[in-house]
């Protein structure tokens, strides 16, 4: 058995210090949305870091999707600011970016994965196609090329290459929802953002798509803001959460000390109501 | 004695329960203790004393309710729990401090080699290039502890209780760190593979790291303490 001598292995760790100097990837301070007189998040806040996985909690009508639409530019807030770590190594605010802008960053650098597949599929082009969508917006033509990469894909989210031609309307459930991660994923986004991925599906195949978000987040090294009801779903995907009650973040911190140790009354309530098998 | 690499002071731990009328459980008082590299702490005590309590509130399982737990980082500064960021935390979760809990959380559809070599992966530059020289030191913990090779490409779901805390040993040991902290890892091993285990922090130990345990088999926890402390001590007058 390899011995490595502690001295050795840890000369060359930089401690706690170095992680200070380095920006986030996303910064989201102090939102607020509100629906007419009907307050839907108020003065949220967190910072997200390359690789990071944060949950965001909460019942229905906490808040939690539209935080996430906020924050993914898919709605403006009324007070706040959220910013994002753009190629030139600067933080910049996504609600001030041109339309064109934002669809550009939505297209290559973020991904958005709905609950509902059916929301961010096209149903009746190919499989393929669907992958590929995003490539060829980023100038990508070669027929040989773009094929390969469905192929590749398709695998690497467990769908039989053979229906490459086939539209996702003949798929099961839970394979347009791995088509839809394809999709997704196939341009290298550094962000990812998703609304209950698991939640339309049934348990044996939610399971299977949970493995292989938690094997494609940690390979590819993806930031993700994961929005679900479902605390076992934060507790084996997210690093951190964040806990909404009433549009407000009440709790925030790693995922297993809220979860084992809550703090705030809604939070026990919430861990305290969960069945445990 | 080499200087702490864990330093507690004046900490406790209560629980509020909201929902049970505020009702308010008092676990830990007043706890101070210091741990340096190369000591192996065992703590002692009734159970419901608050030791595993204790455990995870050094990994930042739990939060304190007063007090400071700090750890020294490599380069010497101390790192205070009760104020660092999650992001600092997850950085000392992997770097400073591995935590053998009581049970496994399996991780559906991961195989017991890859449940091991994880830690090797998690933090590697390139993680495609780090998982074969990984999975290599995973197969020796395996086989070190006596899992047969037959279940290495299984996912630990089904094992034996045995195994499963085995793996869980071989996972949050595979990666050399200076703090370990383990709770009752031998309380369903055989004899030879609890005597492993007591090798296992032997050599941890002459490496450099500093190890705190709780052990229910009072033999073992003499064959590996430097020093034993009582953590029925650490409560306030009911």
């Amino acid at each position: 058995m390899t011995q490595v001598t502690l001295g050795a292995a840890l000369s060359a760790l930089p401690g706690t210090a170095a992680l200070d100097d380095e920006p986030p990837l996303l910064r989201a301070d102090r939102i607020t949305r509100r629906f007419g007189d009907r307050v839907a998040v108020l003065e949220a806040s967190f910072e997200l870091w390359p690789g990071e996985v944060l949950a965001i909690v909460g019942e229905s009508g906490s808040g939690k999707t539209t935080l996430l639409n906020t924050i993914a530019a898919r709605g403006e807030p009324e007070e706040g600011v959220v910013e994002f770590l753009c190629q030139d190594g600067r933080l910049h605010n996504v609600h001030s970016m041109s339309q064109a802008q934002q669809r550009l960053l939505a297209r290559t650098e973020w991904g958005f994965v709905h609950q509902n597949p059916v929301d961010g599929l096209r149903m009746d082009v190919s499989a393929g196609a669907n992958v590929c969508e995003r490539l060829m917006g980023q100038g990508v033509l070669h027929y040989g090329q773009l094929r390969a990469r469905a192929q590749q894909w398709l695998e690497r989210v467990e769908i039989d290459p053979a229906r490459i031609d086939d539209p996702p309307r003949t798929f099961s459930g839970g394979m347009r929802q791995r088509l839809q991660i394809a999709r997704n994923l196939v341009t290298q986004p550094r962000l990812v953002f998703m609304d209950e991925p698991t939640s339309g599906l049934d348990v044996s195949v939610q399971a299977r798509l949970l493995d292989l978000l938690r094997q494609l987040t940690r390979q590819l090294r993806l930031a993700v803001v994961i929005v679900t009801h479902d605390l076992a779903v934060a507790r084996l995907l997210a690093h951190r959460m964040l806990v909404m009650h009433q549009g407000q973040v009440v709790e925030s911190g790693l995922t297993d000390r809220v979860l084992d140790d809550p703090q705030h009354p809604y939070t026990q309530l919430l861990v305290s109501s969960v069945l445990q098998p | 004695m080499t200087e702490a690499l864990l330093r507690i002071e004046d900490v406790s731990k209560r629980f509020t329960l909201h929902h049970q009328h505020g009702a308010e459980l008092r676990v830990l008082d007043h706890v101070n203790l210091e741990v340096a590299s190369g000591e192996c702490v065992v703590l002692g005590g009734p159970s419901g004393m608050g030791k595993s309590t204790l455990l995870k509130l050094i990994y930042a399982n739990y939060r304190a309710t007063n007090g400071q737990i700090s750890l020294r980082q490599p380069e010497g500064h101390w790192l205070e729990l009760s104020v660092a960021s999650p992001r600092q935390l997850m950085w000392m979760r992997t770097h400073i401090v591995g935590y053998v809990s009581q049970f496994l959380r399996v991780i559906p559809r991961v195989s017991a080699l890859d449940i091991v070599a994880e830690s090797l992966v998690e933090d590697a530059i390139d993680p495609g290039h780090a998982l074969e020289p990984a999975r290599e030191q995973a197969r020796a913990w395996l086989e070190r502890l006596r899992i047969p090779e037959r279940l290495w490409h299984l996912p630990p779901a089904t094992f034996s209780g045995g195994e499963q805390q085995r793996i869980n040993i071989a996972r949050n040991l595979i990666k050399p760190r200076p703090l370990l902290l383990l709770d009752e890892p031998t309380a369903s091993l055989d004899a030879d593979n609890a005597r492993t285990v007591v090798d296992l922090i032997h050599e941890s130990r002459a490496r450099g790291a500093a190890v705190v345990g709780i052990f229910h088999d009072a033999s073992i926890g003499s064959a590996v303490a430097t020093r034993h402390v009582d953590v029925s001590k650490f409560r306030s007058a009911p």
